[in-house]
């Protein structure tokens, strides 16, 4: 996994809240067997006006004037600043491949669905919870200030603008040891095959049942 | 010191180890998959050079990508074919069962695993799916993973997981005639939202919980996600019991026995604490139907479509706005003057024998409205299709112009070629009402099987305990 350890980036305000995993990236898109290629498609019902398929030649198409992304103001952002219950729905992990493929690295907002939040962390990009009030405010410093960046520092778990305020945020001690080092969950997991095996011995005991096959 | 929740036991029995701030490793005893998120997680282990642990957890199935109508002739869109062929490779390779396209046992991953008796009560089952919380329903902890986890489980058998918090949703009481599983669950997520359940295992309990049927239990615990909750859970009582004795993967003979003895432990304790507790009035509950683009904008069917200048809150009101937009409709307008173009019932949430009993039994010598362009039934699996037939519902729903097809989540994502057209609107029993969900620029109301089946014959939503 790519480690993540600071960030200095544009930051695309995305003013809405429940944005669903099937916005992010569209079901046609998910019969793909690999896990790049998803940018192009990145929110594609907002940003097209025309339907997408999988193969069409996107530069081909015609792109929303008014959705966020086609915005020339916002282009080269790593930082989407959102509203509540980001990433909600479906499991689909292609929602987080979209973002990083589009090279969002990290999403900040004021609460996350769990599956994406957990899926985040695993292709190395960080969803950031920052209080309603405070996600107000970058909401309107981004849209009164071109260029608008942030700085983002995953060891001290602080946001940083470009005024000098600083935005503290929460982050599990074992998740972000694995991120600022780029760690290998199944690696890592695998460290403790020993005790995997124990328990396993242990349930086949206790619960044989859970064992038996057809 | 107080008992424990049934979410509780569930985790306190599957903790391999611990980290210091709480990350646990979870043994994971059932793994479902499809072929959607699983390409990625076995060319990860192709890659790495490791095995799936234990083959024998592992059930694989397509459902997603399959088409409903006729299959001799294999699927004709070259990138589906290629991700359900890709799954049978897999699954032949790592020597994983998988139920194939031709097999009657086929069908959606959450309706085949409690079907075959692969879901037991006290299990941790995992799928690449958010509908995995499904499972709940028999007293075992399931949710939904990214496939990143579908990987992690295949190679160790375990999901790193920190612990939610507990949440208990009582329905008190008992629901009136014609009010079902789904509308208890559209009628939960209007109270709690669809993140009120986030960070939480929700228990749901109470009378009107315990006196469902387990396709009831399923379809009430498939909606957790929609209220944000990864899992769901109902305690494990005969209903569970019965449902599950003979199934093919059930344990048999005396391991059954031991198993039904273990399992009476499978509840919260008297004096179990929750973090939240939420009661809600069977009584109060009425046929729902969703107006708008997320599952918590919800009305019973006797109202009409909310009015966003009266919300409050900036945030939700500009929501609702987009919403209207999106859906074509106004403030203010009765839920029952709504035309619909399609009808779709199926999905995980919605397709099993009691749901197409109960759509069966409200279109029976009735027909199809004129307005209506397509309604059709998918059942959940090809063995649920065969009892439907068996009891002779499919010729109920072809004699009422409703078109009856072949098992897969269908029209729920339209990821086959099931879908809606844009600005085409559809009564639809499964689960999310999202922008796009069942086809680009399509409009979902989220109803009941029975309300779906009404508003067929209706060409409009109709209270169906007046129909």
């Amino acid at each position: 996994m790519r480690a993540f350890t600071t960030l200095t980036g544009k930051v695309i305000p995305l003013d809405r809240a429940n944005v669903d995993t099937d916005a992010i990236i569209p079901k046609q898109y998910l019969k793909s067997i690999k896990r790049s290629g998803f940018g192009p498609n990145l929110f594609d019902d907002w940003r097209y006006l025309d339907p997408g398929e999988p193969g069409m030649d996107n530069s081909r198409r015609r792109p929303n004037p008014d959705f966020v992304l086609n915005d020339p103001r916002y282009a080269g952002g790593s930082i989407l600043l959102a509203r509540k219950n980001f990433g909600c729905g479906s499991s689909r992990e292609h929602a987080v491949w979209a973002l990083d493929d589009y090279g969002i690295r990290a999403v900040i907002a004021p609460s996350f669905a769990d599956i994406f939040f957990n899926n985040s962390f695993k292709s190395g990009l960080l969803p950031i919870v920052l209080d309603e009030t405070e996600v107000d405010a970058l909401f309107a410093a981004v849209t009164a200030t071109p260029g608008y960046t942030l700085t983002i520092d995953l060891e001290a778990q602080a946001v940083s603008t470009p005024e000098g305020r600083r935005f503290y945020f929460e982050v599990d001690p074992f998740r972000k040891h694995c991120l600022l080092e780029g760690l290998d969950d199944i690696g890592l997991t695998l460290q403790h095959a020993d005790e995997i095996r124990a328990y396993e011995a242990k349930r086949r005991q206790e619960a044989p049942w859970l064992f038996a096959a057809e | 010191m107080s008992g424990k929740t049934l979410y509780d036991k569930l985790w306190d029995a599957h903790v391999v180890r611990s980290e210091e701030d709480g990350t646990a490793l979870l043994y994971i005893d059932r793994h479902l998959v499809h072929e959607v998120t699983s390409p990625q997680a076995f060319e990860g282990l192709r890659l790495a050079g490791r095995h799936p642990w234990r083959t024998d957890s592992v059930l694989a199935v397509a459902d997603h990508n399959v088409p409903t109508t006729d299959r001799r002739h294999g699927i004709t869109d070259p990138v589906s074919r290629q991700q359900v062929e890709t799954l049978d490779e897999n699954c032949r390779v790592f020597h994983i069962t998988e139920f194939r396209m031709d097999d009657t046992r086929q069908g959606i991953v959450h309706v085949i695993g409690p079907e075959q008796g692969a879901t037991l009560p006290g299990m941790t089952v995992v799928c690449g799916d958010s509908h995995t919380s499904t499972h709940g329903a028999f007293g075992a902890l399931a949710h939904g993973i990214g496939t990143s986890e579908v990987e992690h489980v295949l190679a160790t058998q375990c999901l790193l997981q920190k612990k939610s918090r507990n949440m208990r949703v009582r329905v008190e009481g008992k629901v009136a005639s014609g009010v079902t599983a789904k509308d208890i669950a559209l009628a939960v997520i209007a109270e709690i939202g669809t993140a009120g359940g986030t960070g939480y295992a929700i228990e749901f309990a109470g009378e009107a919980v315990r006196a469902l049927s387990m396709e009831g239990r399923m379809t009430l615990c498939n909606m957790a996600i929609e209220a944000g909750a990864r899992a769901g859970l109902v305690a494990v009582d005969q209903t569970t019991i019965d449902y599950l004795k003979g199934r093919p993967y059930a344990p048999k003979g005396a391991l059954w026995e031991a198993a039904v003895a273990a399992w009476a432990d499978l509840h919260s304790d008297e004096d179990a604490m929750f973090d939240r507790e939420v009661v809600i009035d069977a009584a109060e509950i009425r046929p729902q139907v969703t107006w708008g683009t997320s599952p918590e904008m919800v009305v019973p069917v006797d109202m009409a479509v909310p009015d966003p200048d009266a919300e409050p809150d900036r945030v939700k009101a500009e929501s609702m706005r987009r919403a209207l937009e999106y859906m074509g409709l106004k403030a203010g307008m009765p839920i029952t003057e709504i035309a619909i173009d399609k009808v779709f019932i199926g999905s995980c949430t919605n397709s099993r024998i009691e749901d197409l009993r109960a759509a069966a039994a409200v279109v029976k010598g009735r027909h199809v409205a004129d307005n209506v362009k397509l309604a059709m039934v998918v059942p959940g699996s090809g063995l649920v299709k065969r009892q439907a037939e068996e009891e002779g519902l499919d010729e109920i729903f072809i004699e009422a112009g409703f078109e009856w097809r072949e098992p897969g989540c269908s029209m729920c994502l339209a990821m086959n070629a099931d879908r809606l057209e844009p600005g085409e609107r559809c009564a639809s029993t499964s689960n999310r009402n999202f922008e796009g969900r069942q086809g680009q620029g399509g409009r979902t109301h989220l109803v009941s099987p029975a309300m779906a089946a009404a508003a067929a014959v209706a060409g409009h939503f109709v209270d169906v305990r007046e129909f």
